[in-house]
């Protein structure tokens, strides 16, 4: 199969020539941040880099890093770059209060996102004889609009159909024979499921490809997906404070995502010591944005365990791979493809009357995330009611609903009844197996 | 006139009522009715017990105790009885959130412990309709 490209000359650009294109990016990135983002200013300030230290991608390590505290400390405007009256857009973090990151576009941001997507469109080996269902949520998240703009610039006929109301989406999907299936890897899962209880073999199914991203998933959950839809399913990375999905995709050899580099530069670092580490070695994934104008984050933490490699890939591409995710630096989890802190759970606990013992436990059926938050009853609330414990179950979860975005199942259990390690609490226990 | 309910909470897993149990009758506390309600995840253990502020101070620091006041009344064991005991009370449109009756050992007659909301409500209906209330002290003399 001749393989394609949506911008050739980037996507297969030699090393040497793409190290000097960022070079050339970095410099006067640099200029731009440090004359408009006083945050930035500051930082590079206290340890005494000024720009015209910065000369070439090598003196990258030379810059301060940010990290999601940063983002939370210049909330909204502290990390912007550009007049309020350039930018024509705005994202935000799936909705976690107190933790939100906006972050904002303008038209150049967001021309050189779509472009990022088609590469990963057209990588899926989508063509504007493609019909693309996207069924990434529209709105604040990332998703929808990405792979929209994507789609749209690579001539895909695009069904904007946001996430949820699966019926609505099979139906679309068969009657307008959706090709590309653009969602999270679960929903992609739960799409295959409705199809299959409707009686369609994957033969009957239009579609060819899947783009799917923002949660983690594994291998055996890609071959379940690939056999029920019929498809090839592709993996896509990005995360908001960057730009959004398309940092990373994946081509047709998926053994790792081709970042786009011309736009955002990536260095693996040791977590503990912010040392950069050579290629090939696992550590915490650092991007830096080179032309963003907007909101231009350099050496943005991810958190994310990582890593890279510059194997020559059968695709053609000679854009640096990043492998899967393999972790988080932190306790943060990613469930059903939103963001959950643990210190969230508490501050609801502590909200709501509770002592802030707890348990979250996560697993993984039938493909979708299940949530579990154990909860110690307490003294006060106990009542032999049932009925009333049952209420008091199904309002925490309500009350961490509306602080994280999605549904737990709450259980009130005996005091002293979650696990203890040294007598610290266990709070999370992940059970999915991933990788 | 209530009945003092001691009502313990535990984790729905295996032992955890015998655990209970097991503290009470090595410190000579007799049980005299006893009912659990559960869950997938909790039960809620409640006890008649012949000393009650004796059980309390042995679970208190390792359970989550609370003790109620419940209805105890007295009924003749033969069919019917129970359903003309709660006619009176399902009348005056008192809710009962849940109840357990036991049997007397010697006489013919049952006992029912109930859980409503405003004892001395119930207690009164009761009594105007001919029922027999019943007091811990007539518990543990059975």
């Amino acid at each position: 199969m001749m393989e394609n490209y949506y911008q050739k000359e980037i996507e297969t650009m030699p090393v040497e020539e793409i190290k000097k294109l960022q070079s050339e990016k970095l410099v006067k990135q640099v200029k731009h941040v440090y004359e408009n983002v006083s945050y930035y200013r500051n930082l590079m300030d206290e340890k005494g880099v000024k720009p015209e230290d910065i000369n070439g991608i090598e003196d990258l390590h030379k810059l301060p890093f940010l990290t999601k505290a940063d983002l939370r400390d210049a909330y909204p405007y502290g990390l912007l770059a550009k007049p309020l009256e350039d930018c024509v857009r705005i994202h935000s973090t799936s909705g976690t209060t107190g933790r939100r990151v906006v972050a904002f576009y303008t038209q150049n941001d967001v021309d050189l996102w779509e472009d990022c997507c088609a590469r990963a469109v057209v990588a899926a080996g989508g063509t504007n004889k493609d019909v693309c269902q996207v069924a990434y949520g529209y709105g604040l998240f990332t998703g929808g609009f990405g792979l929209n703009g994507g789609s749209h610039k690579v001539g895909c006929l695009t069904l904007p159909m946001s996430s949820g109301n699966t019926e609505r989406q099979v139906q679309f999907m068969m009657d307008l024979k959706a090709t590309i299936l653009c969602c999270t890897p679960s929903y992609a899962a739960y799409i295959g499921e409705s199809l299959k209880e409707q009686g369609y073999k994957p033969e009957d199914i239009p579609l060819k490809a899947g783009i799917f991203g923002a949660e983690p998933w594994t291998e055996e959950m890609r071959k379940g997906i690939e056999s029920t839809l019929g498809i090839k399913a592709y993996d896509i990375y990005g995360l908001t404070e960057t730009t959004g999905p398309g940092v990373a995709f994946e081509c047709s050899e998926q053994t790792g995502m081709h970042i786009n580099e011309d736009h955002f530069y990536a260095e693996i670092i040791d977590p503990d010591t912010g040392e950069v580490l050579p290629e090939g070695e696992k550590g915490e994934l650092v991007f830096t944005s080179l032309d963003k104008e907007a909101f231009p984050l350099l050496r943005y933490r991810t958190r994310d365990i990582c890593v890279l490699s510059r194997k020559k890939c059968s695709c053609g591409r000679t854009l640096i791979k990043m492998a899967k995710p393999m972790g988080r630096t932190d306790d943060m989890l990613i469930i059903r493809g939103v963001n959950v802190f643990p210190s969230q759970i508490e501050t609801v606990l502590l909200k709501e009357g509770y002592e802030p013992n707890y348990q979250i436990v996560v697993d993984r059926k039938n493909n979708n995330d299940t949530f579990d938050v154990l909860v110690e009853m307490t003294h006060e609330r106990f009542t032999d009611k049932v009925s009333e414990v049952l209420a008091m179950e199904k309002a925490l979860a309500n009350a961490m609903k509306i602080m994280l975005g999605i549904n737990p199942t709450v259980h009130l259990v005996a005091p002293k009844t979650i696990a203890r390690s040294e007598g610290k609490a266990v709070r999370v226990v992940d059970k999915r197996k991933l990788i | 006139m209530a009945i003092k309910q001691l009502t313990v909470f535990l984790p729905n897993q295996k032992g955890s009522v015998v655990s209970v149990t097991d503290i009470l009758s090595k410190n000579g506390i007799n049980l005299r009715a006893l009912s659990i309600a559960e869950t997938q995840d909790f039960g809620i253990l409640r006890l008649i017990v012949n000393d009650i502020e004796a059980a309390e101070a042995l679970l208190k620091d390792d359970y989550l105790i609370k003790t109620v006041d419940v209805v105890g009344v007295k009924i003749n064991d033969e069919p019917g009885k129970l359903t003309s005991a709660l006619d009176v009370l399902d009348k005056a449109n008192i809710n009962v959130e849940y109840l357990y009756a036991f049997m007397a050992r010697t006489e013919k007659h049952a006992y029912v412990v109930l859980r409503v909301e405003d004892n001395e409500e119930a207690e009164s209906l009761l009594v105007n309709a001919g029922f027999k209330l019943i007091t811990l002290a007539d518990i543990c003399k059975l």
